[in-house]
């Protein structure tokens, strides 16, 4: 239960400085802005009581806030987040794998779940995050194209750093 | 009460999203520049348009006084308007300036929202910045003065109506030129006001009109009220008369946005001014 909190916690400190110091930096244009640190949200153990989770998510989206002078929108993000994590844990792990502390990480659930764990999951953070930064339907198409672009890059960055950090343990899924 | 508990627990995720989502959603409003102004302004939309419809009813019931004001209105130019046509005939070398006849512009619009019982009271109109309304233009009514624009939003105006305590009309008693300034002051009636600042040795005569003096935004001459009491001291050189408005603020209906043309050109021309004293 240590080793878990520490690595949590690690995780958690080395993606907030990536994003901050590194992705915060790059991007296409307005367009397209990769925000990789929700991978902390994503890996955080299967377990983790509703509550716990919410408050870890929205202390992750409000920490990011704070870096980019945009107080509350990625805590809502985050949030909105968390709750598909609950939603998509439900539906798709058994209930002894839902009750364990695992890590959901790629080694862990394999290649098929993880994916459209993590693709689905950063489709709707980025969907939350850019409509309430936006704040408006005006000139929607480019709010969409943005969505799009961003949770693509997203998408790449969090798969390549799964596939750095691959470690084969344990499958938990039958398949 | 043990199956409402039980539903809350079976969906708490649901219900601690909503929680969280909202807290979210306060901060961002409340503390990012942006959405909260962005957030202001589309309920200001719902709002003005509701008031637009309200409004489109309720100017049913004002119909006959409308209409009234309306005949007064017309009767008042007519008679203005044979005098220019008498003296023209009369005087056949007067000299029309037609630049004070084209310094003011006149946009008419209508009241959609109106208070006279705060302390502070503003008036919403259905005229905004699509109709070349700006920010602190004068506004008038056929009876005198309403207030200054406020805030413009495309297709409405807030106006910081002459019932507040920041609004200051520089005005001039008639027969004497001396001019104050027009304030509401601490009276809480909307029927009256206050004029300031008229130097001590003035007479001032209870029923002499009060006119504006053409010096900030309205044109010159407009017949605000008349003295309802003389005399009020505030101490020093200065006496205060109290007025009592012409404009009916319980009832206004339409309204006049007053462009004054040349104001920039005044305004450089004074900035100037200012420059060579200093």
């Amino acid at each position: 239960m240590g080793r878990l909190i520490i690595f949590n916690v690690l995780r958690f400190v080395i993606l907030i400085a990536m994003q901050v110091v590194l992705f915060k930096n790059i991007g296409y244009y307005n367009l397209a802005t990769p925000f990789p640190y929700i991978l902390i949200i994503f890996l955080l153990p299967i377990g983790t009581p509703n509550f716990l989770l919410y408050v870890l998510a929205f202390l992750t989206g409000l920490t990011v806030d704070a870096f980019y002078d945009s107080i509350g929108v990625h805590a809502a993000a985050c949030v909105a987040l968390a709750w598909y994590r609950i939603f998509f844990h439900r539906i798709t792990l058994d209930v002894d794998v839902q009750d364990s502390f695992e890590t959901p990480s790629l080694g862990n659930m394999g290649s098929k779940w993880y994916l459209s764990y993590i693709s689905i999951g950063t489709l709707i953070h980025h969907l939350v995050l850019l409509h309430v930064e936006y704040f408006s339907f005006s000139n929607y198409l480019s709010t969409l194209l943005s969505i799009l672009l961003s949770s693509i890059f997203t998408i790449l960055l969090i798969i390549l750093i799964s596939i750095l950090i691959y470690k084969r343990k344990s499958r938990l899924l039958s398949n | 009460m043990k199956n409402l508990w039980l539903f809350l627990v079976r969906y708490n995720a649901f219900f601690w999203f909503i929680l969280f989502f909202v807290a979210s959603l306060l901060l961002v409003v409340q503390n990012n520049r942006y959405q909260r102004s962005a957030f202001i302004n589309s309920s200001n939309v719902v709002v003005g348009s509701l008031y637009d419809k309200l409004n489109s009813w309720k100017s049913y019931l004002a119909l006959e006084e409308t209409n009234k004001n309306l005949a007064v209105e017309n009767s008042e130019l007519r008679k203005q308007l044979q005098h220019y046509l008498l003296t023209d005939t009369l005087d056949s070398v007067r000299i029309v300036d037609s630049i004070e006849m084209n310094r003011y512009q006149f946009t008419m619009a209508e009241v959609v929202n109106n208070s006279i019982h705060q302390k502070s009271n503003f008036i919403t109109i259905n005229k905004g910045s699509l109709a070349g309304i700006q920010k602190g233009l004068g506004v008038i009514t056929s009876n005198g003065v309403v207030g200054i624009v406020l805030n413009v939003s495309p297709h409405f105006s807030t106006i910081q109506s002459l019932l507040h305590p920041d609004t200051r009309i520089s005005v001039t008693l008639d027969t004497t030129n001396v001019f104050g300034s027009l304030v509401w002051g601490n009276t809480t009636d909307p029927q009256f006001a206050i004029v300031k600042d008229i130097p001590n040795h003035i007479k001032v005569q209870k029923g002499q009109k009060v006119y504006t003096s053409g010096f900030s935004l309205f044109p010159k001459g407009i017949e605000i009220g008349s003295v309802e009491e003389t005399g009020i001291s505030s101490g020093g050189s200065f006496l205060d008369v109290k007025i009592k408005l012409r404009t009916n603020f319980s009832n206004l209906n339409h309204v006049y946005v007053v462009k004054d043309l040349l104001e920039d050109e005044k305004n450089q021309l004074e900035a100037v001014t200012e420059d060579n004293d200093g």
